[in-house]
């Protein structure tokens, strides 16, 4: 495999809070254009892992070489900056603002007006300001709820606030789109429109690292699959030679569905 | 849906309104004068304070940042004035030069408080501001010795009016056979200075950066991870917020001539925030509303009550200044008990209520 196809590498990525070990030298590789599922039993290292990834925790040993350049993302909005989105286990909105409104927070990166340009509100900001509505919309279409677009976000539907974190999240350009735990409370037909939709957004080219509980989901929907289990991975494969892991079966499978 | 589309009737309403609006804001200082200059004075305050209020809006109604210390930057933005023009040091700059200088300097010490502070927040961050303005204040308290830089408790005084060229803004002087006097000069200028500071009010709201402090206050982690540096968008808020509060207080200076340590009191702190919440904070009519009631009523009762006890019972039985803060106090706990939102809220501040409340 060559270089240029690795857009994620994890080196030994190791987190401890106190005495309890979250993660241990968890190293993983994501390539460009592929959808890859991290799955493990509850309190695993996943959303840990998640959080180290997007500078929302500092690992203590290891490292992330994103898109070939070694990340140095001690805070959020750089991890955002140089393309990594994520989604929230516990959707995490802006409640009192319209769902066109969150997905154009999201463009708050890829622009540039400031206080000035606020103010004296020349052509250039205009401008500015109409694309970011425009590309608000589209996105808000293309994840298909544009029809709530004036709607504030936590009076629309659960699967549509999943949705919109989605959008709001494309809204920042990324190359990788972390999804935590997407279809957690889910209905069988809102879990299968996600996975329409999570295939459609690695189609258009956005490379997308998904911790999901739905074992069926993953198997189905991912390329590869890491399984993290008491902050180890212990196992990273195609789904079907995953499921058929003894380490695996007997961590997190339980040994029933196998 | 939240009825945004305004149809053209609406529209013209709304003219009207402005217009309305504006005949009101150049009667009041004619009406006021026929009560005395005082009233006039009174009015100026008002809006003195409509400007310190906004002013104040930008950190905690779209921040969402609480802080106690906002009247430390009108308090920066006063001395800056004072000492740069009057005898003071012997230094007379002109207006257009300190008034900038002030709303610099104050935004330079808004960056001061909020860089340290940038983790805080609610009730931690209420206490450093509070900290901050009181540190402010007893420093221009005790900047007179050794070298003696504020004059101490005694206070700067014959501090130079506005003045452009030979139009000062302390006499009395006509124009096309109207008589302005000096308080009425002052009136129209902070008129001018408060619709600044409502467009750059509106304006921001409306923003990138607007979005950005509104998604800060809804849920930092998630504006975090959306991209937003959120320390420097809130030391943005801070730095705005200080430089309105800067140029108010040159502006205070100029009017009355001399400043002291007094006027920068906590009191002055909380009355300004009490102004943003009882009206309705981030809602800039309400807020507005707030500064002129916060700042006529107790002129009102100052004036009034005395005249009420002596036609009730024909001599002063509650001395008026204690009795003026009996019922401010109680205005403002009745405005909370049932409007809790503020007086004038927005639609979404009623909303986030309801949300916590229900």
């Amino acid at each position: 495999m060559s270089e240029h196809q690795l857009l994620l590498e994890a080196h030994a990525v190791a987190k401890h809070f106190g005495g309890v070990k979250a993660l241990h030298d968890v190293s993983l590789t994501i390539r460009r254009g592929e959808i890859y599922g991290l799955i493990g039993p509850n309190g695993a290292g996943k959303t840990t892992f998640f959080n180290c990834l997007t500078g929302l925790y500092r690992n203590e040993g290891g490292h992330f070489i994103f898109d070939g350049v070694r990340l140095q993302a001690d805070a959020p909005h750089k991890a955002a900056a140089v393309g990594i989105a994520r989604t929230f286990q516990n959707i995490r909105l802006f409640g009192n603002m319209t769902a066109l409104e969150n997905v154009m927070v999201g463009r708050h990166l890829r622009t540039r007006a400031g206080v000035l340009g606020a103010i004296i509100r020349n052509p250039a900001t205009r401008a500015e300001e109409a694309g970011i509505a425009r590309r608000a919309e589209e996105l808000l279409h293309y994840v298909g709820i544009h029809a709530r677009a004036h709607d504030y976000a936590k009076h629309l539907s659960y699967g549509d606030q999943r949705r919109l974190e989605i959008a709001r999240a494309l809204a920042t350009e990324p190359k990788l789109l972390a999804l935590d735990e997407p279809a957690a409370g889910m209905n069988g037909t809102e879990t299968e429109a996600l996975r329409v939709l999570v295939e459609g957004i690695c189609r258009d080219g956005v490379t997308v690292l998904l911790i999901e509980h739905d074992v069926k989901l993953v198997m189905g929907l991912c390329g590869r699959v890491a399984v993290l289990d008491y902050g180890e991975k212990i196992c990273e494969d195609v789904p079907a030679v995953v499921q058929k892991d003894a380490r695996v079966v007997e961590a997190y499978l339980g040994g029933s569905v196998a | 849906m939240n009825g945004r589309a305004r149809p053209s009737s609406s529209r013209q309403r709304h003219w009207l309104g402005f217009m309305l609006l504006g005949v009101v804001l150049l009667a009041v200082p004619f009406v006021a004068a026929m009560g005395g200059q005082a009233w006039v004075r009174i009015a100026n305050f008002a809006i003195l304070y409509v400007f310190l209020a906004l002013g104040l809006n930008i950190v905690v109604g779209y921040a969402g940042l609480l802080d106690l210390g906002y009247v430390a930057f009108y308090a920066v933005g006063a001395y800056a004035y004072a000492l740069l023009a009057s005898p003071h040091f012997g230094i007379h700059l002109p207006f257009w030069v300190i008034l900038p200088l002030g709303a610099g300097l104050a935004c330079i010490f808004g960056v001061l408080l909020g860089a340290p502070t940038l983790k805080l927040r609610g009730d931690y961050l209420a206490i450093v501001t509070l900290g901050f303005g009181e540190i402010v204040r007893i420093f221009m308290n005790n900047l007179n010795a050794p070298v003696n830089i504020t004059n101490g408790a005694q206070g700067i005084t014959l501090i130079d009016p506005i003045r452009i060229g030979d139009f000062s803004f302390a006499q009395t002087s006509s124009f096309l056979g109207v008589t302005l006097s000096g308080p009425q000069k002052y009136y129209f200028l902070l008129v001018a200075l408060a619709l600044l500071v409502i467009m750059v009010n509106i304006r921001l709201q409306d923003s990138r950066i607007g979005r950005a402090w509104q998604a800060i206050r809804e849920d930092e982690v998630a504006a975090k991870a959306c991209g937003i540096n959120t320390r420097n968008i809130k030391l943005l808020a801070f730095a705005m917020g200080a430089s309105f509060g800067g140029i108010a207080g040159g502006v205070f200076s100029a009017m009355q001539g001399f400043v002291s340590p007094e006027s920068f009191s906590l009191m002055e702190s909380i009355t300004i925030l009490a102004m943003v919440v009882l009206g309705g904070m981030g809602h800039i009519p309400g807020v507005i509303l707030g500064a002129i009631l916060l700042t006529g009523l107790p002129e009102a009762l100052r004036y009034g009550i005395e005249p009420l006890q002596r036609a009730l019972f024909g001599r002063m039985i509650v001395d008026p200044e204690s009795l003026r803060m009996l019922v401010f106090g109680l205005a403002l706990v009745l405005v909370m008990r049932f409007r809790p939102a503020g007086l004038w809220p927005s639609s979404q501040r009623r909303r986030e209520l309801a949300e916590s409340a229900g």
